[in-house]
Parts: structure tokens; C-alpha cells; sequence
């Protein structure tokens, strides 16, 4: 079969071209002057229950995210606050980036064993896959921090740490979550130039 | 002669094997733990159950005799049956500690329990808890817990080391693996009950949390450690560099060879990697302007030397070899020597202090290839060195290359500084800075032995081969490169790309190694045809009844 087959052939006045333009801004004009009216009407209290533009008023007005959206990573924490992560190396060495340096570190008490003296991600490589929660033994490692904004100036900035990683908190409800209103400890997420 | 069936499939097998050695001899590989072909046998694990024809109940293969005609089943119902069952009891006190476990990627464990084990767990009583993490020596670590008690490093040190140190004590559930009251697994072949744990029980300190097996590349390569010349494979990290405190040579393991080192090696060997990714790595070549150390590149550094040389009368210049050299150097080195005509050759050097040795594997010369200096007609006795030494302190050399050595290791460290002082061009090609390339003129960064394509000659005259697990750090170049390079300016034309058109060179004309090449070498070296009788009187494979140790002070 022929693939251009599936497409209709156009008639003689889409052959023509300068009808079918017309027919666009036409469109577009129609949502531009209804959304306008809208906003308008809203703006004055008239009313509020015709759906407008799909616009979120971002930043202050945020999409919902579905609950299994990949975000920014965190480590998980035991009772005592240190970190669950073991440095087993499975998260590093199942991602395809390789964007994950682990170095490991014997820990005083011998019952725990291992603990991982760096833990970093290399955002500038992270691909968001979610291997590295997929792999990780321990339940350790999540992405479910609800950060998606972690823009830097350079690909150092563009480094979490470990002290970064265990200082984020989980997303309370589906929505993205704002660094800079979530109650958190310092170092904010919002990564700078290291 | 006894003839077995397994499987089907008959041999005729000397009298006394037992069933997994002629199994083994068919291709048939049975799980086990405890068995040990370098070792006694016990029958401790029972995993390598088999199903006898005439016997009631399955039997371990590694203590069972061959008798004519029996017949043996290694797949039937019964014996996987039974394997399975040991498999899950042996586990049932082992912790899951597979995350934090050093042996996790080489577990024997691991590896049955995916090919004769993936059972349901029964398991509903908490496991016993042991010590997790002992010190156990110099080089070991010791979990309790992991142990299964297959009993291989207590008849290690039984049997090869010959040091006892270590036990099973208590019963059933509480047996546990621990030394003897007042000892420490501390003797010159300790790591070796690292490499032959089947589990993680044993576990190295040097390597301990380093970086994960998986992420190793293995080269098959000699030890430079003393002049037994070890086969070992040289494990390698280079992909993830952020492991292993950025080591690139990680850990050294050793390789079967029957006829040198059996499956062991000695502590000593095992940690002479560490000058490979030493912070006193030369790898740029420099010259030194008064006080200070200029880098520069090859042409200029080589231009300069070759420049030295030429504007001296050849009896002026002095040659300091090195038994750490290879054949391909050591060849290269004495062609380069010969057309200039240089008569003031040095080589091996007597170390201050007497060295380690035993009558096992550590030899007392702990260069790797004295015999390959002589066989390349370099003067060995040690009074050439001291010799050299003197005519320096005279006054009489204008030039002196020295290769590898820290001569302050050999003789009192003011009269080298003295002698060195008399002349005026010292030129140190070597890998480490040491204290004689701080009194050289000129430095040019060789490679170190992780990093070269080359033969070693061990002290029986077998020519081995190491291999190139590393590229060469920073500038640095084999020496037979430098000397390569030293020659052109000088008329001396040494036409060779590859280390192996040095050895072709090297076989060609040098009778010692006639015939060879890097082919008939191969992994497990060659031996020199007058010395293999000799060789085989001498081999290796008796352990001697008692190892005489000496200490390296007293």
C-alpha cells in the first residue's frame, strides 16, 4: 500500500491555499476574542464557570502532576536521621547516564556496616528514567520530591550532593512542589552556580 | 585403571580419584564450597551431591573414591533434589547482606542459588547472630555471619601457610569461624583466604568498600613483587573513576599456573601495586635549571640528554640498568649500549636490608627479572654496582644514566648524594620519584609495570609475559620507548613499534630465547628448554613441612 493513501486528496479549494489561511485566523481569532470576554467577565466577578484558555497562571498557579510523575531525587533517611542508602552501587550501576557517583564508607557501628561518604547525581545527565529507584535495594532513593525547576547557569551548579538529596522532602499533594515556599532546610534546590 | 560412568559418558581415571576430579576431568562441573583442588579435602559443605548407582542415599562427590564401574548420575531427580536442600541450608543462618557484601558479583552463593537453588524460602525463625565485622589481621576482615563453614582458610593455614591460626568453634547453629585464643591471621600469605572464600566471610581491608567487583576489568599479567614472578591478573577500575580513592589498579588477584604458583600468592606481591598510582608518579619529562624543576616536552628533554651524551667520551658515560626492567627493555638497552660502546654498565643491587623470603614463594632477590638481566648480558654480581658507585664518587663518569633505582636503598644514602654530587649529568628515567631522581639533572617518566607490554625471566628461567592493564600515566613511556627515542639523535637506529617486534628482535638474536614468542609464551609462560628438567624436580606443587619465614628485620 501506497502510504500517501491514507491521507484524503485535497479539494479544489485547499488547492487554492489562500481560503484555507483565512479559515485558520478565523480559528485562532475565535479563541483569542472568547478567551478575551472571558477573562474579562471573570476579571469583574460575572462570572467564573466557562472553561477558557488551558493557561495555568504559572508560577503562581500550578498544574496538578499525576502521582507517579518522575521528579527531583531524594535519599530517604532511617529513625536516626542518617541516611537509608547502603552504597551498594545498584542505582549507579544500572543508569544508563551514568550520572550517579557513589563512594562508599565504612561506618563505625558494624551492624549497619556501609554508608555512602558522597552520593552525588549529575542533573546535567540524569535522564529521569527512575532506574535508580527501580534498583535500589534499600528504598532508598525516590523521585518524588514534586521539584521539576532545578535550572543553573553552569554544569557544576547542576550537581546534587548528598547533603542536597537527604534535605529534600516528599510532594504532600499533587501538585509541583515550590522550592521556595515549601518549608524546608537550607540548601533551597534552586541550584546556582557552584 | 578404574573406569567411571557419569552421565553416560565413561573415563578411565587414575586410582584414588574421587568423583568430582574425573567428573571434572568430562566437562561435568558440581557445584561445591568446600573443595579445593590446592587443598585436603573434607567433605564439609555437601553440595556436590551425586546419585551413586547400588548406594542408597546421594553421596558427595569430593570425597567419594572411583571404584571400577560405577555408575554416576549428576542430573538425575534425586541428586538435584538433594543439592537444592543443601543450597537452602546453608543459607538459612547466611544474612542477605548482598548490598553492603564485598564478595556480592562473585558469590558462590549468588551463583548456585540461581542455578540450582531459586527456592521458596521455608524460613520462619529469626537467623543467629554472630560478630560482623572482626579484625582478623594485617589484610582481613572477618563476618561471622556470612561464613558457611566450608573450612577453606582453617586448612589453608593448616595446610600451605602452615600457621594455624584460625578454627571452627562451637556447635550447630553456633559454629562459628574465629582464630585461635591469642592469635591473628597474620602471615606473609593471609589474602589468600580472602580469594579462596566462597562467600563474602573473608573480605580484604585494602579493597573493603573500594569499588564494586563488577565494575573490575581483569588482565592477566606477572607479579614484579620478587623474582617467583606470581601469574596474577591485574584488576582494573578506569570507567568509574570516582571509585577506589581514584586508583586505577585496584587489587591483584592471583592466576593458576601448576607449574609457579599454583593458586597463591603472597601478601607482599599483592600489595606492590600501589607505585602505579602513587602520587610519586613522574609523568612529564624535566630538567632541572639551579634549584628548580622545569617540565618540557619529550623532543626538547630528549634533545638535551642525547646532547650530553653525544659531546662525551663513551668511557665518561655510566649506565645504571635494572633487574625491574623487561626483556624488551634490557634487549633494547644493551643494543643501545653496545653501537655507543659504553663499558660502564652497571645493574642489580644489593639491598641494605636482607629481605623477605621463605621457601614457598617468596624469593630472597625481590626483583622480577634478575635472570633477563643476565641472559641480556648485563653484568649481575652486585660489585659491578659499587664499582659504578665508586668510579661516580671519583669523579670519573660525565654522564650517568640511572634506570628505575633508588640507590640510597642499596647504599649508605650520603655517599650517594656525594657520588651523584661529583657528576655532572644525572639523568633518572624511571616511574616514582624517589630520592636519587630528586639528585638527578634530568628526569624522563617511564611506565610502571601495570602499564607495559612485556616478558619477565623469573628465577628459574621461564620467560612470562605481562600485559598492559593501564595506558601509561601522564607523558610516561615503556623504557625500550625512551630508549628508542635517545637512540635516533644519537645514530643509534632501533627500528621496532611494538613490544612484540622488540621480542621478535630479542628471540631472533639472543639464543636464551630462541624460538619464543609473545604466541608460545601465552598466559603461563615459557619455560627454557635445558632449565625444564631441572624446573621440575624443583616445582612447586609440595609445600614444604614447614615454611621458613624470615623476617625482613632480624
Amino acid at each position: 500500500m501506497n502510504v500517501h493513501d491514507k491521507y484524503k486528496p485535497l479539494t479544489f479549494w485547499e488547492r487554492t491555499y489562500l481560503p484555507r489561511i483565512w479559515d485558520g485566523l478565523v480559528l485562532t481569532m475565535r479563541h483569542f476574542f472568547f478567551n478575551l470576554w472571558h477573562f474579562f467577565l471573570a476579571s469583574i466577578g460575572v462570572q467564573r464557570e466557562w472553561k477558557g484558555a488551558v493557561t495555568y497562571q504559572y508560577p503562581e498557579v500550578r498544574r496538578p502532576i499525576w502521582p507517579r510523575l518522575r521528579t527531583l531525587h531524594r535519599l530517604t533517611k532511617r529513625e536516626d536521621g542518617t541516611p537509608r542508602c547502603v552504597a551498594c552501587m545498584m542505582c549507579e550501576t544500572v543508569c544508563p547516564a551514568k550520572c550517579i557517583y557513589i563512594v562508599a564508607g565504612e561506618r563505625p557501628e558494624k551492624q549497619i556496616e556501609k554508608y555512602p561518604l558522597q552520593f552525588d547525581i549529575d542533573l546535567g545527565k540524569c535522564v529521569f528514567c527512575g532506574y535508580c529507584v527501580e534498583a535500589c535495594p534499600e528504598d532508598a532513593i525516590r523521585m518524588d520530591t514534586g521539584i521539576l525547576e532545578f535550572a543553573a547557569y553552569g554544569r557544576n551548579g547542576m550537581l546534587l550532593t548528598k547533603e542536597m538529596l537527604l534535605s529534600f522532602v516528599p510532594k504532600k499533594e499533587h501538585y509541583t512542589a515550590r522550592p521556595d515556599l515549601e518549608a524546608r532546610p537550607a540548601p533551597a534546590p534552586r541550584l546556582s552556580e557552584a | 585403571m578404574p573406569n567411571i560412568t557419569i552421565d553416560g559418558k565413561t573415563v578411565e581415571v587414575e586410582p584414588g580419584t574421587t568423583v568430582i576430579q574425573a567428573a571434572e576431568k568430562l566437562g561435568i562441573e558440581l557445584p561445591r564450597y568446600c573443595y579445593h583442588p590446592g587443598l585436603s579435602i573434607v567433605g564439609q559443605c555437601r553440595i556436590c551431591l551425586v546419585e551413586i548407582e547400588k548406594m542408597p542415599k546421594p553421596q558427595v562427590a569430593c570425597y567419594t573414591p572411583v571404584t571400577d564401574g560405577m555408575v554416576v548420575h549428576t542430573q538425575s531427580e534425586k541428586a538435584l533434589r538433594a543439592r537444592k536442600d543443601v543450597l537452602e541450608m546453608l543459607l538459612v543462618n547466611h544474612p542477605l547482606d548482598c548490598p553492603v557484601c564485598d564478595q556480592a558479583g562473585e558469590c558462590w552463593l549468588q551463583e548456585y542459588y540461581m542455578r540450582i537453588g531459586q527456592y521458596d524460602s521455608k524460613m520462619i525463625e529469626d537467623k543467629v547472630k554472630k560478630n560482623k565485622a572482626l579484625d582478623l589481621g594485617p589484610h582481613v576482615m572477618l563476618d561471622q555471619e556470612r561464613c558457611i563453614l566450608c573450612t577453606r582458610c582453617v586448612r589453608f593455614c593448616d595446610e600451605i601457610s602452615k600457621s594455624h591460626e584460625l578454627g571452627i568453634f562451637n556447635r550447630g547453629d553456633h559454629a562459628e569461624l574465629a582464630p585461635h585464643p591469642g592469635k591473628r591471621l597474620d602471615n606473609l600469605y593471609s589474602v589468600n583466604t580472602v580469594d579462596i572464600c566462597p562467600v563474602g566471610a573473608l573480605t580484604e581491608k585494602d579493597f573493603r568498600f573500594e569499588a564494586r567487583v563488577w565494575y573490575l576489568e581483569a588482565t592477566n599479567s606477572i607479579c614484579p613483587g620478587c623474582s617467583t614472578g606470581c601469574n596474577i591478573a591485574v584488576h582494573t577500575n578506569t570507567e568509574r573513576t570516582h571509585h577506589a580513592q581514584g586508583r586505577r589498579v585496584v587489587r591483584l588477584k592471583p592466576r593458576y599456573n601448576p607449574e609457579v604458583n599454583q593458586w597463591w600468592m603472597c601478601d607482599l606481591g599483592r600489595y606492590s601495586f600501589k607505585s602505579a598510582d602513587d602520587p610519586s608518579r613522574l609523568t612529564v619529562p624535566m630538567l632541572r635549571q639551579g634549584e628548580q624543576w622545569i617540565e618540557t616536552s619529550w623532543e626538547v628533554a630528549i634533545e638535551a640528554v642525547a646532547q650530553k651524551i653525544k659531546s662525551t667520551a663513551a668511557d665518561r658515560v655510566g649506565l645504571w640498568a635494572s633487574p625491574q626492567l623487561t626483556n624488551e627493555d634490557l634487549f633494547v638497552l644493551k643494543k643501545f649500549a653496545g653501537r655507543l660502546g659504553l663499558t660502564r654498565v652497571a645493574a642489580a643491587l644489593a639491598p641494605l636490608e636482607k629481605p623477605v623470603s621463605d621457601n614457598f614463594l617468596i624469593k630472597e632477590d625481590h626483583n622480577p627479572n634478575t635472570r633477563g638481566l643476565g641472559l641480556a648480558g648485563f653484568p649481575v654480581e652486585t660489585k659491578a654496582s659499587a664499582d659504578l658507585l665508586q668510579q661516580a664518587a671519583d669523579g670519573k663518569l660525565a654522564v650517568l644514566l640511572i634506570f628505575s633505582h633508588d640507590l640510597s636503598q642499596s647504599f649508605a644514602a650520603d655517599a650517594v648524594t656525594s657520588a651523584l654530587a661529583k657528576v655532572p649529568t644525572v639523568i633518572f628515567i624511571g616511574p616514582n620519584r624517589n630520592a636519587t631522581s630528586a639528585a638527578a639533572h634530568f628526569i624522563l617518566p617511564a611506565a610502571a609495570w601495570p602499564e607495559l607490554d612485556g616478558t619477565f625471566t623469573n628465577f628459574a628461567e621461564r620467560v612470562q609475559r605481562l600485559r598492559r592493564a593501564v595506558a601509561p600515566l601522564g607523558d610516561a613511556r615503556p623504557v625500550w620507548q625512551i630508549v628508542k627515542l635517545l637512540g635516533k639523535p644519537l645514530g643509534v637506529i632501533l627500528p621496532y613499534l611494538e613490544s612484540e617486534d622488540v621480542f621478535a628482535a630479542l628471540a631472533r638474536e639472543n639464543s636464551a630465547f630462541a624460538g619464543m614468542s609473545y604466541a608460545t609464551i601465552g598466559d603461563l609462560g615459557h619455560q627454557r628448554g635445558e632449565e625444564a628438567a631441572a624446573v621440575k624436580a624443583r616445582r612447586l606443587n609440595q609445600v614444604p613441612d614447614k615454611l621458613r619465614i624470615i623476617p625482613i628485620f632480624g
